[in-house]
């Protein structure tokens, strides 16, 4: 594991630094970006950090090309990143999906900021839950993660790497501008040093390697350009071999893999967190910076005699199901808060329709606050 | 609940450095003195003028909101800084102003110390964050001085090292004359109505 | 020449289910194709270590068919991936090829810029005057006044000129050619391969299904008489006035210069980041690792 700071230092860091920290030493060696509030950060570490590393930085002229580069660096065999807020989020769009279709490992960071369009650049929000899930055209999978400290930056952004490199995925990682300017004094690593994953590569001759053959995983060995292995990529609907195919079988088959391939990684996956659960009657269920107000809410809450607990969703695509569900069998009543007017919180309807399931929405640009979540939870 | 934190708020505009003043103490505190602490800000898209604000939570034990929840101690180092994030003060806060900029001060509970008049004294205006953290490290006693005057050392240029230690000491010194005891005294909600949360 | 023309069509073509390919009888596409497999293959450049990359349109459909690892990437974006596997892997020779509109309309962005970094890649640019398979709408070549199917009523904006774009933008090595010149074609291309830098070559290909069938040109044939009787070389354009080469083109090398490309000069930022400190970091923070391109193939440019 390759970290550019001395282990067992305390530093001081914001999220973003510790993004491209966890991004180092999970192996990472390409950055691709364009410049944008508040994710700029991450980007002006890459710039200094990856040369001494023998990486390489490079700023494109907009985020489609940043997007581009990155599948392009991580298809040649270097692991990849960029980072970007909503605006540049959108532009990337269209080349995830391109990542998704030829399964080329990626991680996108989206620092979120107020929208929509060039809405609110130095303050918060959480409101691209869908469009991370949702936001390229067609059926996807993708993996979708959010993170919730300067620690949480480090530790996520390499399991990000290693679930990308698994299952051959894009895996796009949400922060927000408090997380991402928060800082606070960590070592590196947190705890213990972290496990990094590596692509499996094709151990067959080149003549009988097919890059897109199914197997049991349903994640192909992934060949970069260069290793003797030559092949076709495209962004058209293809077979095995890679070649333009629109065969109703093949194409079947190709979706039905694709969801295979995550469905069938669900344990490793799904990551969540949780605080005071064991013997929980509300639960408080959410994401990002406001697991930190939850955390606080619930010991506030503890204090009266109400017990609640909290569920803190890491990964948020696919979604935990299992957990959230076996927890609102077990509480008479969840609060989901969000900043945002009510995204996650469709998915944890979505599990569990005869649930009590109240939303707390914050969407002015500020913080959900320990106190709001707090009295929600004394009227529940 | 217990109060398990200590918490600063850093206002001023934009340039007067007041996120490098909070990113300093957040450095001494966390990575020096052993704290955990957690530095936040918010501010506006223009570098120079607009307001700026940090804050910073120190603890120890490991911090969950991150901001400011009830304040222990304000530096502002303008009017508008001042007008704009004086609220939710603990009751015997901790009021700390910038007298070259701040004319009326809300309360009579204020240490008013003229910072920036004492960095141009000094030679450089741009000091002015640097003295302050001087002296806000000395009244709010929470930090160690020696660890302030590393995060100090290691935040600034070299060819500026001496000046901002001059800056410091300044400070500090300024700090020294503050009788804290002899500030008029807040009345703390629980004097009249007992603990409103219990 | 090559020697062997089928022996190369042979070992460079794919052999597996690609053909018949997409193209129009006629199309100019294929003759591209041909001078691309003769240039790599005269060049001596391992299959293994090329790499062809394009957008998307007629032109985009090229690299399925060659025996390079190959990519198919989105709408103008090619030279944003080739940005990206040339900087992670520089001992690859990475070629890219796009139509006129996926490299100067929706790409024209990534087009400038890449010339200005002055990346060591090749770009060829197949310019046929038209959107082809979306089915003859006007693109940024389309002459002022012809027609097209999005412009029934004639064409009212004004043409780049692709090459000219190029050398302003700052590559390398810029030239045009056609497709009814192919040993020359043959030529600019291994020209454009063999320099270190952005080299771009426009040919000026033909769209007779679309383009020609709306401006009273339906046949490929026609197309080639035009050609030839309107490309005038570099060195005799140059001494003809505006007004004699109204409705001409030149065909030739219209820039070759030499200046440092971008992976050789960041070869030298890894070296200057390992070397200076930065100015906000302790000398202890610091771990360096040796340049780890040696690690990748070293190709033969």
């Amino acid at each position: 594991m390759d970290n550019s700071l001395d282990v067992n230092k305390k530093y001081l860091l914001q999220g973003n630094q510790a993004i491209v920290e966890g991004a180092l030493a999970a192996g990472c060696r390409f950055y691709a970006g364009y410049p944008i509030t508040p994710s700029s950060e991450i980007a002006e570490e890459m710039s200094l950090k990856l040369p001494r590393l023998g990486g390489t930085f490079i700023q494109m002229e907009d985020e489609l090309a940043a997007m581009g580069a990155i599948i392009g660096a991580s298809l040649a065999g270097v692991k990849s990143l960029t980072a970007t807020s909503g605006p540049g989020f959108s532009l990337m769009q269209e080349n995830l999906g391109f990542a998704c279709m030829t399964e080329v490992p990626v991680v996108v960071v989206n620092v979120m900021r107020g929208g929509p369009s060039t809405g609110m650049p130095t303050s918060p929000a959480q409101a691209d839950v869908m469009q991370a899930r949702w936001g390229t055209h067609g059926d996807h999978a993708v993996i979708v993660m959010a993170v919730s400290s300067v620690s949480d930056a480090y530790e996520i952004t390499i399991h990000a790497f290693n679930l990308s490199e698994k299952y051959r995925v894009p895996v796009i990682l949400l922060a927000d501008e408090i997380v991402g300017h928060t800082r606070e004094a960590i070592t590196l690593p947190p705890n213990k040093k972290m496990e990094v994953f590596n692509r499996i590569t094709p151990s067959v001759p080149p003549e009988w390697y097919e890059p897109y053959e199914d197997n049991s995983r349903g994640v192909p060995p992934m060949a970069a350009m260069g290793s003797g292995y030559r092949h076709h990529v495209t962004g058209l609907m293809h077979d095995s071999k890679g070649y333009p195919c629109f065969r109703p079988d093949v194409v079947k088959a190709f979706h039905k893999r694709m969801y295979r391939k995550l469905a069938g990684g669900a344990g490793d996956i799904q990551m969540t967190k949780s605080y005071m659960l064991d013997d929980a009657e509300v639960a408080v269920i959410t994401f990002g910076a406001v697991s930190r107000s939850a955390v606080r809410a619930v010991k506030m809450a503890r204090e009266q005699g109400i017990k609640a607990g909290f569920l803190q969703l890491v990964t948020l695509f696919p979604f935990p199901k299992t957990v959230v569900d076996s927890l609102l069998r077990q509480c008479r009543a969840a609060l989901v808060p969000e900043m945002n007017m009510g995204q996650i919180v469709r998915e944890v309807r979505a599990v569990n329709n005869q649930a009590v399931i109240k939303q707390l929405n914050r969407f002015d640009g500020l913080m959900i606050t320990p106190n709001q979540i707090f009295e929600k939870l004394m009227n529940m | 609940m217990e109060k398990d934190r200590y918490e600063m708020r850093f206002g001023g505009s934009g340039g007067q450095g007041v996120i490098t003043a909070a990113v300093i103490m957040a450095e001494a505190a966390g990575v020096y003195d052993g704290y955990h602490v957690c530095q936040t800000q918010s501010y506006g898209p223009q570098s120079r003028g607009g307001n700026s604000k940090a804050e910073l939570v120190i603890s120890r034990r490991e911090i969950d909101y991150p901001k400011v929840i009830k304040m222990d101690c304000l530096l502002a180092m303008n009017q508008a800084a001042l007008d704009d994030y004086f609220y939710d003060f603990e009751p015997n806060g901790l009021l700390v102003v910038d007298a070259t900029f701040v004319e009326q001060t809300p309360t009579s509970r204020t240490i008013s110390l003229p910072f920036t008049a004492m960095a141009r004294e000094l030679g450089k205006e741009l000091v002015a964050n640097i003295i302050a953290v001087g002296a806000v490290a000395r009244l709010c006693g929470k930090v160690s001085l020696e660890s302030v005057e590393k995060a100090v050392i290691a935040r600034v240029p070299a060819k500026f090292r001496e000046l901002n230690e001059q800056a410091l000491i300044a400070g500090i010194k300024a700090a020294e004359e503050v009788d804290l005891d002899r500030l008029p005294r807040s009345i703390p909600l629980e004097d009249v109505y007992g603990d409103p949360t219990g | 020449m090559v020697e062997h023309a089928a022996k190369v069509r042979h070992d460079f073509l794919r052999h597996d289910m690609q053909f018949p390919h997409v193209w129009c009888p006629g199309c100019g596409l294929g003759i591209v194709l041909g001078a691309l497999i003769r240039a790599t293959a005269d060049l001596d450049i391992p299959q293994d270590e090329l790499v062809l990359a394009s957008g998307i349109g007629c032109t985009g459909r090229m690299p399925a068919y060659v025996d390079f690892n190959t990519l198919h990437t989105t709408h103008g974006r090619s030279l944003t991936f080739a940005t990206g596997i040339k900087l992670a892997n520089p001992g690859l020779t990475v070629l890219t090829v796009m139509g006129d509109g996926d490299a100067t309309a929706i790409g024209g962005n990534h087009f400038i810029h890449a010339a200005r970094r002055n990346l060591n890649m090749t770009a060829i640019i197949v310019n046929n005057r038209i959107y082809g398979m979306t089915g003859g709408q006007y693109s940024p070549t389309t002459p002022y006044g012809d027609k097209a199917t999005t412009a029934m009523y004639g064409n009212i904006e004004h043409a780049f000129n692709i090459a000219e774009l190029a050398v302003t933008a700052g590559a390398s090595f810029v030239a045009r050619g056609t497709v009814h010149h192919v040993p020359q074609l043959d030529t600019l291309i291994k020209k454009g391969i063999r320099k270190k830098g952005f080299a771009v070559i426009e040919v000026i290909s033909n769209c007779h299904t679309y383009y020609g069938r709306q401006n009273n040109m339906p046949d490929p044939v026609a197309h080639q008489l035009w050609m030839k009787e309107n490309a005038v070389s570099v060195g005799k354009a140059a001494k003809m006035s505006a007004e004699e080469m109204a409705g001409k083109f030149s065909i030739g090398v219209l820039a070759d210069v030499d200046k440092p490309f971008y992976s050789e000069e960041y070869a030298k930022i890894r070296q200057r980041a390992c070397d200076e400190v930065a100015p906000d970091v302790d000398e202890a923070e610091i771990k360096c690792e040796p340049d780890r391109s040696d690690e990748f193939i070293s190709g033969s440019r």
